[in-house]
């Protein structure tokens, strides 16, 4: 059997999740099986490509779709990607059936599905996609997706607001990224990223280099919540459960990390690079666990305790070594397994006590025995237990770590201690709710439904069996991801058991001041409460400032552009356009006007002159509405006039048409205003007179200068000689509007249409109606 | 202030300026007219059958939303693109096809666009002004 195109894997991903809401409703509770076989199946097909790209044959596919931009349809599938599409795919069927059970409840739970399912095909697009502006598309539909999930519970402000935070924050590292990306592909030539793998010297070589690493980065960091873009995640936490297990913990945060990874090749080896980022993971890894010791709500701990692990892996990728890539490759899945399963143990805990604080959890043993289970086996990953796979990752890591010159001691120091953080956090989520004595008001509290325990529960297991046989399972991708991030491979075998050495030692360091830290908790919890952090610390208090000065700016700019007052936007207008092009016609090249020879005129023009200047003092004059209407009717009739003298039949027709129907508006409006009385000042007045005198005299003189002049362009020829054999029309105007520049007229009647709704919606506005 | 001269001519003057727009769109490729010019015509035929006969006759007579007229003339606008691009070519590159029907003559994308551009004048004048003239109504 051929294997399908990973393309048509990802659009029919699209079309899955595009129908996800209405299977939900049309199956209902059966909804359940089909929500986790729609990953599996995606899983299991990419598993096929397995041996191949074990065997260190990247699948390589390319369709061409927009080659004027260097934007092609091309994907590859090598270690790197496959473990990710691993992790999207298994834990996404561990969330699956777990929200499809978990959302029951819900209103909107059908969209949920396909919310979420577009998040998982637009992951899987950022890791298989090789061209780079088709990774930024995707990269893009997982911000936005991830707002949308963030924000949920929309009918809940605070979820709203943090919904806004995640995708202003990650929606303007996007950007950065976008801009990164183009400098990119400028200075190659080429947005291909595997085309790029060559071209490491040229790069880093280039006076752009800086720029182009400072722009990547700040994308990868806002996505992956470092220090100081991190304070969008814990915010995240308004998102239901599942969506803090699946997108905030184990995939979407990824992708910056996924990001660095790739990159690495292609711009990676530089002191810039390796140091910046180094730094930016430690200052991540150690904040965030502090940060973590004073949360008291399940998920936020959990968030924090992510933050710190993201952290721990950009630095792993900043050190760069063989074993620092090993130990992240490791510690990715590792973090994967057991944190997206802590995070469904702690949306099974709200969905069943009501409360994610742990001061009112306890004792849950005896009535959720599997749930316990599911977190203990969880929670020693997370901690390092032997012999599950985070003990190899914590080994793994402090080894990496220690071999760092000249930063290695002080970098172990940060890495025990932010681990001792994460022990704590183990504890209080994975232990607490269910040791020491069943609590009297949590009586009535249950096991979860089947479908809930299944996903954490085979996730956990998981954890285990890596951890027994890494090597089986893990081992060939840990070879070829290595080559998709140091185009090396690494031939180190991973093993659960090192023997006794240092860095068990400094495991058995890191419980044990876990466990000091988690029973002082309460003693220095109750002497930091006095305590508060000044704001000027705190990145958040920096976005809500730029927020809130933001929004300042744009009411000032509002107010000042267009308080209401008619003649203020008119002003505006003007002045806008007149100062820059009497700046263009007075500055290039000299003002010169010759007048044409003849300036005999005919009786009609005499007449039809007189009738506008006479209707323009009569409008100007006028002292009742109507009068001035019924002038301004009249100039504009007598200026169609002036267009069938000239012989533009076309132009005057249109005008007689405009006008007929403006006089009527105006009349229409008429009815509604106030009595007419002069308002306003003799200052005032002048003001005006003098910008519309100016408007005048500017337009007059820029007819006399383009007539003056002698036209170099053969436009008018070729569309008057080519009118009737191209374009099948002896009417040159028309057949230039619909056919030679017909791109845009469609520009110009879409905009009309978005015209008619903005008058429909000002004048619904203003009468306070609902339609 | 019911005139019932005008009341009675705007029922005729109704038919003979929506024959003029359709007749106005159809000559604008060889003659003045065109797509623009006739959905102004039309929308000012309705206009004075407004006045005669006050609004809610005059979108009783139009039948339509004029929002709805308007999304389907720029549907009918974007609809005239296709062509082009179906056949490969470049973006609104006219496609002709002679019917070889008399007076019809050769029938073009470019018409369907006039077509399009005529709907949605037609439309955003009529939401104007019913709306501005619908205002006082409950």
């Amino acid at each position: 059997m051929r294997n399908p195109p990973l393309l048509a894997l990802i659009i029919t991903g699209f079309a899955v999740s595009a129908a996800a809401p209405y299977l939900y409703r049309l199956l209902k509770a059966r909804f359940v099986w089909f929500g986790a076989a729609f990953p599996l199946t995606l899983f299991t097909v990419f598993m096929l490509r397995y041996p191949q790209v074990a065997s260190g044959v990247p699948v390589r596919e390319r369709w061409s779709w927009v080659p004027s931009l260097g934007l092609d349809l091309s994907f590859v599938l090598d270690g790197l990607s496959l473990t990710f599409v691993m992790l999207v795919t298994l834990i996404g069927a561990a969330v699956f059936l777990y929200a499809s059970v978990y959302l029951r409840h819900y209103e909107e739970a059908d969209r949920f599905f396909g919310f979420i399912g577009m998040f998982m095909t637009s992951m899987l697009g950022v890791v298989l996609a090789d061209n780079m502006l088709l990774l930024f598309l995707f990269w893009e539909l997982t911000s936005i997706s991830s707002f949308l999930l963030i924000g949920f519970n929309h009918h809940v402000p605070s979820s709203r607001a943090s919904a806004l935070k995640a995708l202003l924050v990650t929606g303007a590292g996007g950007l950065a990224l976008l801009a990164g990306m183009l400098l990119l592909g400028n200075v190659t030539g080429s947005f291909e990223l595997s085309s790029l793998y060559a071209m490491n010297d040229l790069i880093i070589s280039h006076r752009l280099y800086p720029a182009i690493v400072a722009l990547i980065l700040v994308g990868a960091f806002t996505k992956s919540a470092q220090f100081p873009f991190h304070f969008w995640l814990p915010d995240a936490m308004a998102a239901p459960s599942p969506v803090s297990a699946y997108l905030h913990s184990a995939t979407m945060v990824k992708a910056g990390i996924y990001l660095i990874a790739r990159f690495n090749h292609e711009i990676g080896g530089t002191v810039l690079w390796q140091d910046t980022i180094l730094v930016a993971g430690a200052t991540t890894m150690i904040f965030a666990g502090l940060l973590s010791y004073r949360q008291n709500d399940l998920k936020r701990l959990l968030a924090y305790s992510t933050l710190s692990v993201l952290g721990t892996l950009v630095m792993l990728l900043g050190i760069g070594s063989k074993l620092a890539i090993k130990a992240f490759f490791i510690y990715l899945i590792a973090h994967s397994l057991y944190k997206g399963t802590l995070f469904l143990v702690a949306g099974t805990l709200d969905h069943e006590t009501g409360t994610r604080d742990v001061g009112k959890l306890g004792g849950l043993f005896r009535a959720m025995p599997v749930t316990a289970v599911t977190a203990a086996l969880a929670s020693f990953s997370m901690m390092g237990v032997i012999p599950l796979i985070g003990f190899i990752g914590k080994e793994t890591l402090y080894k990496a770590v220690l071999d760092v010159q000249p930063w290695g001691m002080l970098l172990i120091v940060l890495a025990v201690a932010s681990s001792a953080f994460l022990v704590v956090v183990t504890l209080l989520v994975g232990f607490r709710p269910f040791l020491g004595k069943p609590r009297p008001e949590l009586q009535k509290v249950h096991e979860a439904p089947i479908a809930m325990l299944v996903g954490p529960f085979i996730l956990a297991i998981s954890g285990l069996l890596l951890g027994l046989f890494p090597d089986f399972f893990v081992g060939r991708l840990l070879e070829e991801s290595a080559v998709s991030i140091l185009s090396q491979r690494l031939g180190i075998e991973i093993e659960l058991w090192h023997g006794f050495n240092l860095v068990l030692l400094l495991s058995f360091v890191t419980l044990l001041a876990g466990v000091g830290l988690y029973l002082l908790r309460p003693f220095v919890l109750s002497r930091m409460e006095p305590l508060h952090l000044p704001g000027l610390v705190k990145p958040s208090i920096w976005y809500e400032e730029a927020l809130a000065g933001m929004l300042r700016f744009a009411t000032w700019l509002t107010s000042a552009l267009q308080n209401g007052d008619l003649r203020r936007y008119l002003a505006v207008i003007i002045l806008s356009a007149l100062i820059p092009a009497s700046l263009m016609l007075f500055s290039s090249g000299g003002f010169s006007v010759t007048l044409p020879a003849d300036l005999s005129v005919t009786p009609y023009e005499v007449a039809l002159a007189l009738i506008i200047v006479l209707a323009t003092a009569l409008l100007l004059t006028s002292d009742s509405r109507l009068k001035a209407i019924v002038s301004m009717g009249v100039l504009g009739f007598g200026v169609g006039m002036i267009f069938i003298i000239y012989g533009a039949p076309d132009v005057a027709l249109t005008t007689f048409a405009i006008e007929t129907l403006n006089v009527i508006l105006f009349v229409l409006v008429l009815a509604h205003l106030p009595k007419f009385t002069s308002r306003s000042r003799t200052t005032g007045r002048i003001r005006d007179g003098l910008i519309a005198a100016s408007a005048g005299i500017f337009m007059t003189l820029t007819v006399l200068q383009v007539t003056s002049t002698a036209l170099s362009s053969r436009l008018k020829e070729y569309f008057a000689s080519a009118s009737l054999p191209d374009g099948h029309g002896r009417n040159v105007v028309n057949v230039i509007l619909v056919d030679f520049r017909a791109f845009d007229t469609l520009g110009e009647i879409t905009v009309l249409a978005i015209a008619a709704i903005g008058v429909f919606a000002l004048l619904k506005l203003r009468t306070g109606k609902t339609d | 202030m019911h005139s019932l001269i005008l009341s009675t001519s705007s029922r005729y003057l109704l038919v003979l300026l929506q024959l003029f727009s359709v007749f106005l769109l159809l000559r604008g490729h060889n003659e003045p007219g065109g797509g623009f010019a006739g959905g102004l015509v039309a929308a000012a035929a309705y206009a004075l059958y407004f006045i005669a006969n006050g609004v809610t006759e005059a979108r009783r007579v139009f039948r339509f939303e004029p929002l709805t007229v308007v999304v389907a003339g720029l549907g009918v606008a974007l609809a005239s693109t296709l062509p082009s691009i179906l056949g490969g070519m470049e973006f609104m590159q006219s496609v002709w096809v002679n019917t070889g029907i008399p007076v019809i003559g050769k029938v073009g994308t470019p018409l369907l666009f006039d077509v399009g551009v005529y709907l949605l004048v037609l439309g955003i004048t009529l939401k104007i002004i019913f709306s501005l003239a619908g205002e006082d109504e409950p």
